[in-house]
């Protein structure tokens, strides 16, 4: 396992909180998107894409690249803010979001947005697409990784649970899902609109090397990830414990701003409570 | 008839010579292969041979998974499952991001004759037909079957091929050259176009031989393999030439072929057409000939057929 330096971990934070903040201007300026969502995985896919994906932006199609395939489409904004980040495509056109003739689609579109690794949106697709590259990446000898980020609203689909079966029949140890696990989808809390507990034991018995964490502790996502890449045999998941609207305090566990735009005032405050912890960062 | 062969085995046989020359194919079925014939390609590489049990949505997306990592994934399935249980996988993850997938699905029409109209697949064409970024074709024989499946694997991009069950008559030579998008002149004629898909090429070939001896009609007969995207030339020269058109498929006379052939004459010449295929309801368990006589796909229905558009044309 590798070693994750304290000021590794001060840097992830920064960007991570770096990354809210982008997302909340983006849905302000599109008048549209879904904040809740895009908020509670910020910290996840901070450390995939600022650290752990073994990627290179200069190179979008690099065959042997790790692949990412953002499953709950709708924390696009936050996906987008990242790609940006990273040098996939100027900062400017986050500005662009959701508008008429941008590269930035509502939910990822892989035709449009450099570094988009596949098409998603509509929930309960991408861990079965993910299974199909684990497939070809076990078949071509390749030593590249897949890895899926899924909603917990998003496991009320049947579909994740026929990928759930084939990934362990053909053993992919080189598939890690990861389940963003903030409690709360569109009409409410998940315990009350399709109860998933005990969601652990339901992946576990799928076979699966399955792995709890807070999704909001850098570190811990960091060593669970380096973890993942070690088992041998069968697909993993982490199920990241998370707060919807995380680090926006009138967002946060309200399924109200799971697909919510902030007016003036809120979004200033929301800037205000996100740069205010940047500083104490 | 004479000089039956089965769709299903040429299609099983044209995909295990495909993979020996083409190691990037790899074929998933949903535990129907033994079925559709992708059994025979198992029985040859197992190893580039996926069985995802009876979960075709996940299959689907797995298909697109694969063509994302350079593969060239042939789906195989039931046609009613695949353009209904796994249709929005088509749409949002084959066909939206123009993924190189090819889809067969099998046991077309009414070919799986007594399991009845839970398994009859009739509204596959129109449904397919109607994504954007999808070729649909559905063959007509053994030899055109073969053909389409390394004709698809040429092509980059989603497909999906209409199969069919049946033993069907053999129309095509082995030298037959077939070009997705491009309709064939089977028959020329003047008088009135049949123009038919799949296993009622053969149906509209006799109807025409039989109106030409009896009647003295003059009748052109075109196949049309690929639904999408469509000959406009060949239907708009025939509405030209002949004034009239019947339209011939195994499947409802809503969205399938009469949809496609009547939106091209509708824009570039209308004239008068009638439409031979199930007429908007749902089937039942029966012999393959005796269901295709009662919901209106017989050699008598589409001589009345050519009568009545005759008729109108005057």
């Amino acid at each position: 396992m590798r070693f994750h330096s304290e000021k590794l971990i001060v840097e992830l934070t920064e960007k991570a909180r770096n990354l809210r903040i982008q997302v909340v201007k983006m849905i302000y300026k599109a008048e549209s998107g879904h904040p809740g969502g895009s908020l509670s995985a910020a910290d996840i896919v901070t450390a995939l894409y600022f650290h752990h994906l073994n990627i290179d932006p200069a190179q979008p199609h690099w065959p042997e690249r790790d692949r990412f395939i953002l499953s709950k489409g709708h924390a696009a904004p936050l996906l987008y803010a990242a790609l940006a980040e990273r040098g996939y495509f100027p900062k400017e056109e986050l500005d662009t979001l959701r508008s008429i003739g941008s590269i930035l689609q509502g939910h990822p579109d892989i035709l449009k947005t450099p570094g988009v690794e596949m098409t998603t949106g509509i929930l309960g697709h991408g861990l079965s697409v993910g299974v199909g590259m684990a497939i070809g990446a076990k078949l071509d000898h390749k030593n590249y990784r897949i890895y899926v980020l899924l909603g917990d609203g998003e496991l009320d689909t049947g579909f994740n649970w026929e990928a759930a079966l084939s990934a362990h029949k053909y053993h992919l140890d080189n598939l890690t899902a990861i389940v963003d696990l903030n409690g709360v989808q569109l009409d409410g809390p998940t315990n009350e609109i399709m109860p998933l507990e005990p969601v652990v034991d339901k992946w576990r018995s799928f076979n699966w090397h399955t792995i709890e964490i807070d999704g909001h502790n850098i570190k811990q996502i960091l060593d669970t990830l380096d973890e993942t890449k070690h088992l041998h045999g069968k697909p993993s998941i982490i199920i990241a414990h998370t707060i919807k609207g995380k680090g926006v305090s009138f967002m946060q566990n309200k399924s109200t701003w799971h697909g919510r735009v902030p007016n003036k005032e809120e979004f200033e405050i929301a800037l205000k409570e996100l740069q205010k912890e940047n500083n104490n960062g | 008839m004479d000089n039956l062969a089965s769709i299903r085995d040429a299609f099983g046989r044209a995909l295990v010579k495909l993979g020996e020359k083409n190691e990037k194919v790899v074929v998933l079925d949903a535990d129907v292969s033994t079925s559709t014939r992708t059994a025979f390609f198992h029985d040859k590489f197992s190893d580039r041979f996926f069985n995802f049990g009876v979960a075709e949505g996940n299959m689907m997306d797995a298909a697109a998974g694969l063509a994302l990592v350079g593969k060239i994934p042939f789906v195989s399935t039931f046609s009613s499952l695949a353009s209904l249980r796994a249709l929005e996988q088509i749409r949002t993850s084959i066909a939206y991001p123009k993924l190189n997938v090819k889809i067969a699905g099998g046991y077309g029409g009414l070919s799986d004759f007594k399991d009845g109209p839970t398994h009859h697949s009739i509204c596959d064409l129109a449904i397919i037909r109607s994504i954007p970024n999808m070729t649909l074709i559905v063959p007509a024989d053994a030899i055109e079957t073969e053909k389409a499946v390394y004709m698809v694997a040429q092509y980059e991009g989603p497909v999906y091929l209409r199969l069919s069950r049946a033993e069907v008559p053999v129309i095509f030579d082995k030298n037959y050259k077939m070009e997705i998008g491009k309709g064939n002149l089977l028959k020329d004629g003047r008088d009135v176009t049949l123009i038919a898909t799949g296993i009622m090429v053969t149906r509209v070939l006799e109807t025409a031989r039989l109106l030409e001896n009896k009647e003295k009609i003059d009748v052109r007969v075109i196949e049309i393999h690929t639904l999408k995207p469509i000959d406009v030339n060949i239907i708009t020269q025939a509405a030209e030439e002949t004034g009239a058109i019947v339209t011939a498929e195994e499947h409802s006379i809503i969205g399938g072929l009469a949809g496609a052939v009547a939106e091209v004459i509708a824009e570039n010449k209308p004239v008068p057409m009638e439409r031979i295929g199930i007429r908007d309801t749902f089937t039942e368990s029966g012999k393959y000939n005796d269901l295709l006589e009662k919901y209106g796909m017989g050699i008598k229905h589409i001589i009345d057929a050519v009568k009545k558009v005759m008729k109108r044309k005057k």
